[in-house]
């Protein structure tokens, strides 16, 4: 029973950032209709700048927020130079400027840090949690930072005019035009926002899966199965299903006999088709409905 | 206040405006009336610059063209479209609060939302209802209370009345004429249902395949032989 417990919470402290990846990758999605391929990769490199930052002395918080800003901006920039000239681009033209942005920056992370794996820091420690061997308080410190973030996204969506005005251009941008919305820059300050979530999950995540280049392939992919288990078109799906997938990720690992470490990745994968096929919305996502 | 000189509008390479010329006076109602695929929406839509056009548009002696869509909406051009554009997944207060997004008063917004209620009281009853859920009728006031909700100078009605039960229709034109009353808000509608879009029009025109074909004042439009066989059916 001890061992179950402890697997579930273990579950649920990475499926935090399985939830963090699939709300980057939502948001871009509800506001491009496309997947970022490169959401990993942006995130690998926000943390990279982040461990640079605390290389030159800057500490731990003050490297966190800088690397926000960071992302942030980043993020916008991606989407002026390279996504909003793609905008009524065929999707192969842009799942291929996907690739692209996934390669370059992969090379460019490379280049500059090179491909060893360095330790990250962790502001929690990694002591036992309040005493309880069942969770670190590097694990409770993701659930954490991840709630906070979900309650500071909830607040923005629901309570700010400029979060009404992106749902609004997310949802029906021909009508979102019409109320006088720019949606155009709505979409790039949500590739800025996933940007910086992104950023928020690699940082969290680098004390456990150490820092180097490839560092959110497998994170990605768990994100992507969060995505689509929670349903696409889901921001509160797409968490629900990050921590699902955390869950069942570890159970399958422990219980499942042959499962262990190595194929973990692929239940991402089996689960990724399994929703696809059964229940292709996801759990809380709409269905998509055309009138014929 | 809004001039038109020989608009011409194409969907890709079909041309569907043939040179439209009209103006509308300030705190007037004008409607357009015309068949099905005779240009009435392109009208519309092209004045708000949402297809590819050329000639002139003028609202208050400036060009609209070059402008994008967001930006003539800034300018105080309300545009109720076909099928609505109410925003179904919001709430109707949402959808009321996205019509005034470009406004920084908030007070007076809170204060619109509570005119509008005053204009339309059902829609107070399901104010944290899913637009979506509504009935046509309702979606088609919020879409109005909506629109009203930029404080606009001009409103660009397309067919309000479609889908909807007569007896509805016949308010909702009662409040458009009250709105234009009280509001001063230039309105220009495009009506299938010609009989009550002139009984509340000033001005009218008839578009025939892409082409003003008559203009006249409502009254000699609406005892215009011609008009009454084609459009009124008496």
């Amino acid at each position: 029973m001890e061992l179950f417990t402890n697997q579930v919470l273990a579950g649920i402290a990475t499926g935090a950032i399985y939830a963090c990846m699939a709300l980057a990758v939502v948001m871009i999605y509800q506001a491009i209709d496309h997947l970022n391929f490169a959401q990993g990769e942006m995130a690998m490199f926000s943390t990279f700048v982040s461990w640079q930052l605390m290389q030159w002395g800057v500490p731990y918080w003050g490297a966190f927020l800088l690397t926000l800003v960071f992302s942030f901006v980043g993020g916008i920039v991606i989407e002026r130079l390279l996504f909003k000239p793609l905008a009524k681009a065929p999707i192969l033209t842009n799942v291929a400027g996907f690739i692209a942005l996934f390669a370059i920056i992969n090379s460019v992370a490379g280049l500059i840090w090179d491909f060893t794996i360095k330790q990250y820091p962790t502001p929690f420690g990694s002591s036992p949690f309040l005493g309880s061997q069942l969770i670190s308080t590097h694990q409770a410190g993701m659930i954490g930072v991840t709630v906070l973030l979900l309650i500071a996204l909830y607040s923005f969506f629901r309570f700010t005019r400029i979060g009404l005005a992106m749902r609004a251009a997310a949802s029906m941008p021909e009508s979102a035009r019409l109320v006088g919305i720019n949606t155009s820059w709505m979409i790039a300050l949500g590739w800025g926002m996933a940007a910086a979530i992104g950023s928020i999950a690699g940082m969290l995540i680098a004390p456990v899966v150490f820092l180097e280049p490839n560092m959110m392939g497998g994170v990605l992919l768990y994100g992507f199965a969060a995505a689509v288990l929670g349903g696409l078109t889901s921001p509160f799906g797409a968490v629900i299903g990050g921590f699902l997938v955390g869950i069942i990720e570890n159970l399958a690992g422990t219980y499942i006999p042959g499962v262990g470490n190595e194929l973990k990745l692929p239940i991402a994968l089996a689960l990724i088709i399994t929703v696809l096929v059964v229940k292709p919305a996801g759990l809380f996502g709409r269905p998509i409905v055309k009138r014929v | 206040m809004l001039n038109i000189r020989d608009l011409k509008a194409y969907y890709g390479q079909v041309q569907a405006l043939h040179g439209i010329e009209f103006s509308l006076n300030e705190s007037s109602v004008t409607t357009l009336l015309g068949a099905n695929g005779a240009g009435k929406t392109t009208t519309l839509r092209a004045i708000c610059n949402m297809v590819r056009t050329t000639g002139a548009i003028e609202f208050d002696g400036a060009p609209l063209s070059g402008r994008s869509t967001e930006n003539i909406v800034r300018l105080g051009i309300a545009h109720v479209p076909q099928g609505r554009g109410t925003f179904t997944t919001m709430t109707v207060q949402e959808n009321l609060q996205l019509g005034a997004i470009t406004r920084s008063d908030r007070a007076g917004v809170a204060s619109d939302i509570e005119r509008m209620y005053g204009h339309f009281p059902v829609l107070k009853q399901r104010h944290t209802q899913q637009a979506g859920t509504l009935s046509g009728g309702e979606q088609q006031m919020l879409a109005v209370a909506r629109a009203l909700m930029l404080r606009p100078r001009l409103m660009l009605l397309d067919e309000p009345s479609f889908g909807l039960a007569p007896l509805i229709v016949r308010d909702l034109f009662k409040i458009l004429g009250r709105i234009n009353r009280e509001d001063n808000v230039t309105i220009l509608v495009v009506e299938q249902n010609a009989q009550l879009a002139l009984e509340i029009a000033d001005q009218a025109y008839v578009i025939e395949t892409g082409r003003i074909v008559m203009s006249g004042t409502a009254a000699e439009i609406a005892n215009n032989e011609d008009v009454r066989k084609s459009y009124l059916g008496y």
